[in-house]
Order: structure tokens, then sequence, then C-alpha cells
């Protein structure tokens, strides 16, 4: 007979796992992996917040409409450019349509009012999806040709999607870095998130400006929520919890900035990874396994928040913020 | 004034239209049913209207041949919510009977005012342990199991295989541990790594990770509505479902199967019923299920079915006379009715003596993906509360 209990069986001892050179490569990509999800959803929260100080929790809702768009025009066409066109061009037209119809009228409220305003849209998306895509959680396929894993280290298969992924972030990267730092709509953007009432006096159509910063980070949510498909669960609500992450990261990155956004995201996602998955074999070496593995995940899960409040302990504006006057 | 109006009305009704003893029959059956109808657990609530609708369109619209119908109430996931609509339906409705329930929290927080009221309570689908043991009531019924059992079958099903070193996966709340501890009851093999998680999350790849690092020889994991769709996706795209098999309980089901496409196929779940169990009731509760709503039933209304008919028979064996709980309760003992799973009994606790099934996730010939009988785990199994049980008789 097996005996019962036998907590640290398989891998070895917990010390010998902490040790593990591979495992600890595999949880860093892990980490990057989900650095690139969240720094997409925070990189148009950031400019929104950052250059209209407009705290919009539908964000989120955008998110999830890219998800949904993608999902069932990925089933209807398995085109993965034409979901992805489609995604992002219908999230691009409800965020411009959202700014013109509502934000206008909420930039110079206090930010009170855009919470309750936002938390409201976030209410009218959650229902209006489950009106027409009902209540069921929605099927989104990975598209065929980045199924499947590749050996990255010998042993370790990765999902092939996981690594898309990545490769979009980083790009996602670049070019925010090349349109925000070289060209003029960016040297606009810089200015707005740096003096707002400055830029307009100089005889900038501000309005313009902050409807195309709104479209693009509409935008950036859908392409987050359209590739978040395949991988979480496709249901109404499913922006609400991951855009509270999307705000740690802003307010740690400094709040506008995209390079700030970047780096803060790379922090949470890493801190996020390697906590949930070193954090409970290290406290089993101090105290039992079991109230470890009841404490391990809680502890993990605060880990990010702690993050977040000791970097703005000793940096009260975030990471890198934006020079204001 | 018009309160006043109101109450001397009331009044009136009270003294002297009311018959003064109740052995007349009811001219109406109220039935009121809790459930969640918003938010992502909305598509339960959405399973078990449709199947109590169902069971009073095929009663004609009648309970006990009595006209009927049935208030629904939105829980919203929350046990003060459901509490306050329960005591609603209790005192603005004035329901004769109470059903539904998904969530073991929701369903505590509702039992007290529901008990002393003397309405006759139906879990149709919770069953937390508090109720099998020390909480049970004279009127109140499962109509479905003790949160233990689902996980216990898993737990028999792979102690028999003699499937060693299992990696368990929960969230970190209660009834995850509850569940754990239901497997491990039944469960005396070697396990690998017993791991409570955040609840809600979202992604885990690095629990996959782990996982692929530890070298288990299968993962059995208890991760209920979005969680499971998201952990049984991101398994089989790990590519680790094809070398180390995936075992769960409550994680997949019909309400999360159209999420999942083929990502579960394959997969092992454990319960009291599938959509394919062989028995007459239950081939007519699945074909008139999907021909009036086009979708595959879940356990969930497998039994808001059963309650529905539960109650039902238990109204026609008084004959209407619905202050006559204790004939109700009686009769509600010897599980008369025709169940969609088949034969079974009421333990003294109320609590269903019924058998357990292996539940294989395969595509059926609509080309749908179902749970599927696959072996017969538990037979006439008893729940491991009930000793615990001494019920009062009913004032």
């Amino acid at each position: 007979m097996p005996h019962e209990a036998d907590e640290v069986g398989g891998g070895g001892s917990a010390a010998d796992r902490v040790m593990h050179a591979s495992l600890l490569l595999e949880q860093l990509l892990n980490g990057v992996q989900f650095a690139m999800t969240l720094f997409l959803m925070a990189a148009g929260l950031t400019l929104i917040f950052g250059i209209m100080n407009l705290i919009n929790l539908a964000h989120g809702s955008l998110y999830m409409i890219g998800a949904y768009v993608a999902a069932s025009s990925y089933a209807a066409w398995h085109s993965v450019l034409a979901a992805l066109a489609l995604a992002i061009g219908a999230t691009i037209v409800v965020g411009i349509v959202l700014e013109v119809g509502i934000f206008r009228a909420l930039y110079d409220r206090d930010h009170l009012d855009q919470v309750l305003a936002t938390f409201g849209l976030i209410l009218f998306f959650n229902e209006a999806v489950r009106m027409i895509w009902g209540a069921t959680a929605l099927y989104a396929a990975v598209p065929r040709f980045l199924a499947g894993q590749v050996e990255l280290l010998p042993g370790i298969p990765y999902p092939v999607y996981r690594l898309a992924i990545i490769g979009v972030g980083l790009a996602v990267a670049l070019f925010l870095y090349l349109l925000v730092g070289h060209t003029r709509i960016g040297a606009l953007i810089r200015a707005g998130a740096s003096n707002r009432t400055m830029i307009g006096a100089l005889g900038i159509n501000i309005g313009l400006l902050y409807t195309l910063i709104f479209g693009l980070g509409a935008g950036l949510a859908a392409l987050s929520g359209a590739m978040a498909g395949p991988i979480f669960t496709v249901e109404s609500g499913m922006g609400d919890d991951f855009l509270i992450l999307a705000f740690v990261v802003i307010v740690i990155g400094g709040i506008g900035s995209i390079r700030g956004s970047f780096i803060a995201a790379l922090l949470v996602g890493i801190a996020d990874a390697v906590g949930r998955a070193f954090l409970r074999p290290l406290l089993a070496l101090a105290v039992s396994q079991s109230a470890a593995d009841s404490a391990g995940p809680a502890l993990a899960s605060l880990l990010i928040y702690a993050l977040m409040a000791a970097i703005l302990f000793f940096r009260p504006r975030g990471l890198f913020p934006p020079r204001t006057r | 004034m018009n309160r006043l109006v109101g109450l001397v009305v009331a009044g009136a009704a009270a003294l002297g239209l009311m018959p003064a003893s109740g052995h007349a029959a009811a001219d109406h059956v109220e039935i009121g049913f809790v459930t969640t109808l918003s938010g992502p657990s909305g598509i339960i609530g959405k399973h078990m209207k449709d199947a109590a609708d169902l069971a009073m369109d095929m009663l004609g619209g009648k309970i006990g041949g009595i006209p009927a119908s049935i208030v629904y109430g939105d829980d919203q996931f929350r046990p003060d919510v459901g509490r306050q609509v329960t005591e609603e339906m209790l005192k603005r409705d004035k329901v004769d009977f109470l059903t539904g329930y998904i969530w073991s929290n929701v369903l505590l927080a509702s039992y007290a005012p529901a008990i002393k009221s003397g309405v006759i309570m139906i879990g149709a689908n919770a069953g937390p342990h508090e109720l099998a043991g020390a909480m049970c009531a004279p009127n109140y019924f499962s109509a479905s199991w003790q949160n233990d059992e689902t996980p216990e079958t898993m737990g028999k099903y792979m102690n028999d295989k003699g499937i060693n070193d299992v990696y368990m996966i929960a969230p970190n709340y209660a009834a995850g541990k509850d569940m754990m501890n239901g497997f491990r009851r039944y469960f005396k093999g070697r396990v690998t790594a017993e791991l409570y998680t955040k609840p809600g999350q979202a992604d885990y790849q690095v629990e996959i990770s782990e996982i692929r690092a530890a070298k288990p020889k299968a993962v059995f994991v208890f991760l209920p509505g979005g969680m499971g769709i998201q952990f049984v996706k991101q398994y089989a795209q790990s590519g680790l479902r094809e070398t180390i098999p995936l075992y769960s309980a409550f994680s997949v089901d019909e309400t999360t199967l159209p999420a999942l496409g083929d990502a579960a196929a394959g997969n092992y779940e454990v319960g009291f019923w599938a959509p394919d169990l062989d028995n007459a009731r239950n081939k007519e509760f699945v074909t008139a299920f999907e021909a009036k709503y086009h979708y595959v039933p879940s356990y969930y209304a497998a039994q808001s079915f059963d309650a529905i008919n539960m109650i039902d028979d238990a109204v026609r064996a008084v004959h209407g006379d619905l202050s006559d709980k204790k004939a109700m309760i009686a009769r509600m003992e010897q599980a008369a009715y025709s169940s969609v799973r088949g034969h079974f009994a009421y333990n003294t606790n109320h609590f269903p003596i019924e058998d357990f099934y292996l539940l294989r996730i395969e595509k059926g010939a609509d080309g749908k993906y179902t749970r599927k009988i696959d072996s017969r785990v538990f037979t006439d199994h008893k729940d491991a509360y009930y000793q615990e049980c001494h019920m009062k008789p009913m004032k």
C-alpha cells in the first residue's frame, strides 16, 4: 500500500526545485509573456490617463469587445488578419464614439465623476455583450499556424501562441517608441502629457488630438483582448479584473509614460510569475508544507501590491513620471 | 391614509376570507427559484431556469394538478443578495416552495429564514456539509448531492486504478479545500503537490510549468467556471495533456464546454448524472430540452428539472393540501417521483443515496462535446455527514 500524504514526492525536495535553473528560466519567460499582455492594456490606459487626465474604467470593456469581435470573426472566416482588423477597427469606432459622445463632457470633471460614469459604462457593456453573444462563454480558437509547442530548452516545450504574444508585445512597444519619440504626433502626445493647457494655447487642435489618442488606446486594448481570447475565458466582464492590474502597472510606471508602462509591466509580470512559482517551495523550507500551501498563494497574490507600495514609497510619482510644469 | 386602508383590508382578509383550517386544496402553487442570472455565472442560472420552465411546460403549467407559477430571483452570486431575495419571496410572494441555489454560501445565508418559515426548501445544486450534518432540517431536501461526494468519486476511481503521484490544484477558498479533502477521503496514493491558486486566476502557465517539472502521473483539479475554461485550454495548449492525463471535478460541464472546443476532449470528470445516462426519464428530459433550447443540458439543468418534479409529486400526494407539510415531506422522503438519475433513495438527512460515475468528455453525434458516462464508481453512495444529522420533528 502506498503511504498517505507523501507531500514532497515527484520532483525531489522543495530545495531542489527552487534551484532548478531551467524551471527558473521558463518561469521568467512566463512572466515576460504575462507582462506583454499587461503592457498592451496599460499602454492605452496610461496615455488616456496621463494626457487627458481621465480615469477610464471602461478600458476593460474595450478589451472585452476586442476579444469578442476577434473570436467570433475568426470563427466565421478563419483569418487571423481579418479577425484582428475587425476587432481593432470595431473597438476604435466604439472608442471614438465614447470619446466624442461621453468623455468630452468628463475631462473637466473631477475623478470621482469620471469613475462613476465609466463604471456605468462597464455595466452597460457587460450586459450588451450578453445580449449580443449570449451568456455562454465564447469559444476562441488558437490560429492553426500558432498552435502547438516549440522546444526552447531541451525537454521544455513552450506554446507557440505565447511566444507570438511576446513578439507582438515587443513589436507594439517598438512601434509606440518610434511613434512617441520620433514623430510629430508623438511630440504632441509628449507635450500633452507635460502641459495640456500650453499646447492648447499654442494653437494645437486639442480635441482632435484627444480623439486620436483615445482611438489609439482603444485599438491597443482591442489587440490585447483579441490575443488574450484563445488563452483566457471570453466572457462578459473578462476585462474587469485585468483592468486593476493594468492600473497597478501605470501607477508603478508613472502615469502618462509608455516607457514606464513597459518597464512596470515587466516588473509586475515577472514578480507575479516568480512569486507564484517559488514562494510556496521557499516557504516550505521555513514552515510546514501544508502551511506553505495555503500561505504561498495568498502571499504571491499580495506580492504585486507590495511591489507597488515599495516603488511608490521611494518614487511617489512612479518610475518614469512625465516632466510637468 | 392609504396604509391604513391597506391594513384594514389585509386584516379583513386574514380574519374572514382565508380558510380557517387548511384542509382545502390550494388554488395556486407558487415556487420561488433563487439562482444566478447576471454576470459570468449567469449561464448556470440560465440552464437551471430553462430546465425549471421545461418541467412546468411538461406538467401543463400545473403543480400537482393545480395552476402554478415560478418566481425567479437573481442572487447576483452574493450571499447577502441571495438571502434578501429569499426573504422577499417568503414575505412578498408568499411562496409555497423554495428551490434553486447554485452556491453553498448563498444557500447557507438563505437557509435560516427559509427553514424557520416552514416552507419546504429544495437545494437544486449546492450541498454544503453543514446541511447534510448538524444543521439538517425536516423541511430541507437536496435534489443534487453533498459537495464532497463528487470529488470523493474521483478519489475512489483513481485510488482503485492505482494511479499514484497526483498533482492537485484548487482555488484558495473554503470550497477548494473541501473538494481536496473529499478527494483525499478515498484517495490513499501518493500526492505530488496540493496547490492552492488565487480565486479567479486567469493565467495558469506558471502552474503548468511547475507540473511539467514535477512530473506527476496525473493532475486533479477543482477549478469551476471561467477558471476551468482557462486552465483546461492552457493545459491543452502546453501539450501536457498528451502525457499527463487531466482529471477534474466541477470544472468541465455543458455550461463551459461550448467555450472549450476540443481542448477538453478526452479529459475525465465525475458526477451523478450525464446527458447520456441510460434511463427512459432522462432520455425524455434530454430530448425535450434540446428540442426546446437547442443546447445540451448540464447537471444544473437536470437537478432543477428534478426539483420541480419532486414538488409536483409531493403536492399530488396530498391532493393539493399545501398545509399538510408533514405528508408532503413524508412523500418526498420516499423519492417516488420519476427522476432523471433513475432509481434513488433519500437518506435520513434528506440527501440522496445515489450512484456516481466517471465521465469522459467526448464529441456527440451532433458535433457538440458533452460529458459521457464511462463507468460507475459508487453504487448507492451516502455522504460522509449523515450520522451527524439528528432530525428534529417539524413544529
